[in-house]
């Protein structure tokens, strides 16, 4: 096993375990926005679709990771802009958020 | 080892961003800070995107053209914008199932990319071992997230599509692509099995969706969300880049918690969905209703009938479920409180965990419609408040209300926490038509004598019952 596998699984678990205590905080009013929200951070496949697509590759993977971006690009842009759009209309009584 | 200055700076917009994710996400546990918490998420994606483009230009030199990224990112904003902002409320469950297969797609192409390029004998075991999880990964929450939109979207059917030895197959298909998968371990220049293991990935999305109904729905899409980040999380191991690795562990562990919330609120355990035994349930399902002997025929009554309890009624418990969202009620719904609230009558709203087809779909509806969130009640905070109550007006839910889930032993919903709308005094339940609910399952609570049904789209019955109040 390699010390990067080692590294690797520690922040996979370390951020697992952030998640399960920071998300089971989420009340069930907000659960369509909370996918929404990962939906849009999921996005950052990004960071390697970037690369892919703008490396010194075949023309085959130049357009893969092209379509990578594209797809990666609606979830972040259209993500976030949902998530807050529907965050806007969850008002308490008297108009107050 | 130590990092040049340029490095360094990227490596710490990660970290950045990193931390930005967490505490977007911990702003999101409050209705009054989740702005915030999207706005720091966006911080975050913009410092992602700015370090990998400085790592590709000034780091590695491995970002030699532009047009492509420019292209592919002003496109996918353009779209996502337009989808961000006119997809209906009504179309949430559908707009995250598609965003899920985007997720889906970009991550098993990175993949395919790396294999493409780096792949073969030099890549490291951990390398292949993650790569081909991730387009496994990918495939399969691709094809899976498209068959979930159509059957939501009704392109393919909503009922489980089922046939024998169906779990077996499947099973048999797992283990063969984490067979190949290993088998990449070994020889990785053994590219057939690369993109044998795609295939196999683009195949099970499809067969594993297949089998499950639309009530199903909000676990499946949860699942999904989950593989989608797990499969971020494994290109986080493939390209040794952490900050993929957290965003993909904090999106598949929220898919996985709220998946476990559905299941638990179906009474399902989670193993059961896990491996896809939905398809056993329908059968039970159907035995059941054809079992039922056709007892006392419901009490259905007019308008005018309903419109005079609602009249009479001091306090009202409104339990929305699909088929609000079917006939788009929201609005009405909102409007016939405002008459009840202008006769003082106390109107709350009863949101079953599983109500609708996702998540939290029916309060997004609410707040659509200007339902201030205080109206609305969770389940085990509501449900004792339900015999005190003199009306409790069921909109298009059906299974959620079901008394067979607490009384009958035989009933395949069982078990299954439900809203106790049937100890209201009167129930009032708006429903499409006689016919049994999605799930074929017979509801005891439309032929208690303290229900009375009116049938009919919901939302004009209850546009009905609203100017009947304002006469």
């Amino acid at each position: 096993m390699s010390l990067t596998l080692i590294f690797g699984l520690y922040v996979f678990f370390l951020a697992a375990f952030t998640g399960y205590q920071v998300i089971s905080k989420v009340p069930h009013l907000l659960h369509t926005p909370l996918m929404a929200f990962t939906n849009a951070i999921s996005g950052i496949s990004l960071v390697g679709s970037l690369l892919a697509a703008g490396g010194h590759y075949g023309t085959l993977s130049t357009v893969l990771g092209a379509v990578a971006v594209l797809a990666a690009t609606i979830n972040v842009v259209g993500g976030f802009l949902i998530t807050d759009r529907m965050l806007r209309m969850f008002k308490k009584k008297g108009g107050a958020r | 080892m130590t990092l040049s200055t340029t490095e360094t700076f990227v490596q710490l917009l990660y970290l950045a961003a990193s931390i930005l994710f967490i505490l977007g996400l911990k702003d999101l546990g409050d209705a009054q800070t989740a702005r915030r918490g999207v706005l720091l998420a966006e911080v975050g994606m913009v410092a992602a995107v700015a370090g990998t483009l400085l790592y590709g230009v000034a780091v590695t030199g491995v970002i030699i053209r532009w047009e492509w990224i420019i292209l592919a990112l002003l496109i996918g904003s353009a779209i996502g914008t337009g989808m961000g902002l006119w997809i209906p409320m009504t179309k949430m469950p559908e707009r995250i199932a598609l965003s899920h297969a985007f997720g889906g797609l970009a991550v098993g192409l990175v993949g395919v990319v790396e294999y493409l390029e780096h792949g073969g004998p030099k890549m490291s075991t951990l390398q292949v071992t993650a790569t081909g999880l991730e387009v496994a990964l990918g495939a399969l929450t691709f094809t899976g997230s498209l068959m979930a939109f159509g059957k939501l979207q009704g392109f393919i059917t909503g009922k489980p599509v089922t046939y024998p030895g169906q779990n077996a197959s499947n099973m048999a298909l797992i283990a063969g692509t984490l067979g190949l998968i290993g088998l990449l371990v070994y020889q990785p220049e053994a590219s057939w099995a690369f993109y044998a293991v795609a295939a196999l990935g683009v195949l099970l999305g499809v067969l594993l969706v297949l089998p499950i109904g639309g009530a199903d729905m909000p676990v499946v899409i949860c699942l999904l969300n989950s593989y989608a980040g797990l499969a971020a999380s494994a290109t986080g191991f493939a390209l040794g880049n952490n900050v993929l690795i957290i965003c993909g562990a904090l999106d598949g562990f929220s898919g996985f918690l709220l998946g476990m919330m559905m299941s638990k609120a179906m009474n399902r355990s989670f193993t059961n969905v896990l491996f896809g035994a939905f398809g056993a349930e329908p059968e039970a399902k159907a035995v059941t209703a054809g079992a039922t002997p056709a007892g006392p025929a419901p009490n259905v009554g007019s308008v005018e009938e309903a419109a005079e309890v609602l009249r009479a009624a001091r306090s009202v418990i409104v339990v929305p479920g699909y088929g609000m969202a079917v006939s788009q009620a929201q609005h009405a719904v909102r409007d016939l409180a405002n008459a009840l609230q202008a006769q003082g009558c106390d109107v709350r709203y009863a949101i079953h965990p599983v109500a609708g087809r996702m998540p939290g779909h029916m309060n997004v509806l609410l707040a659509e419609a200007n339902v201030p969130y205080d109206q609305l009640f969770d389940l085990e905070v509501i449900n004792d408040d339900f015999s005190a109550t003199d009306v409790a007006l069921v909109v298009g839910a059906n299974d959620v209300v079901n008394p067979a889930a607490r009384s009958n032993p035989s009933s395949p919903i069982y078990g299954m926490p439900i809203l106790a709308a049937d100890l209201a005094k009167t129930c009032l339940v708006l429903k499409r038509s006689l016919n049994p609910g999605f799930a074929g399952i017979e509801n005891e609570l439309f032929i208690r004598s303290n229900t009375m049904m009116v049938l009919g789209d919901a939302k004009k019955t209850i546009s009905q019952f609203t100017a009947a109040l304002k006469e």
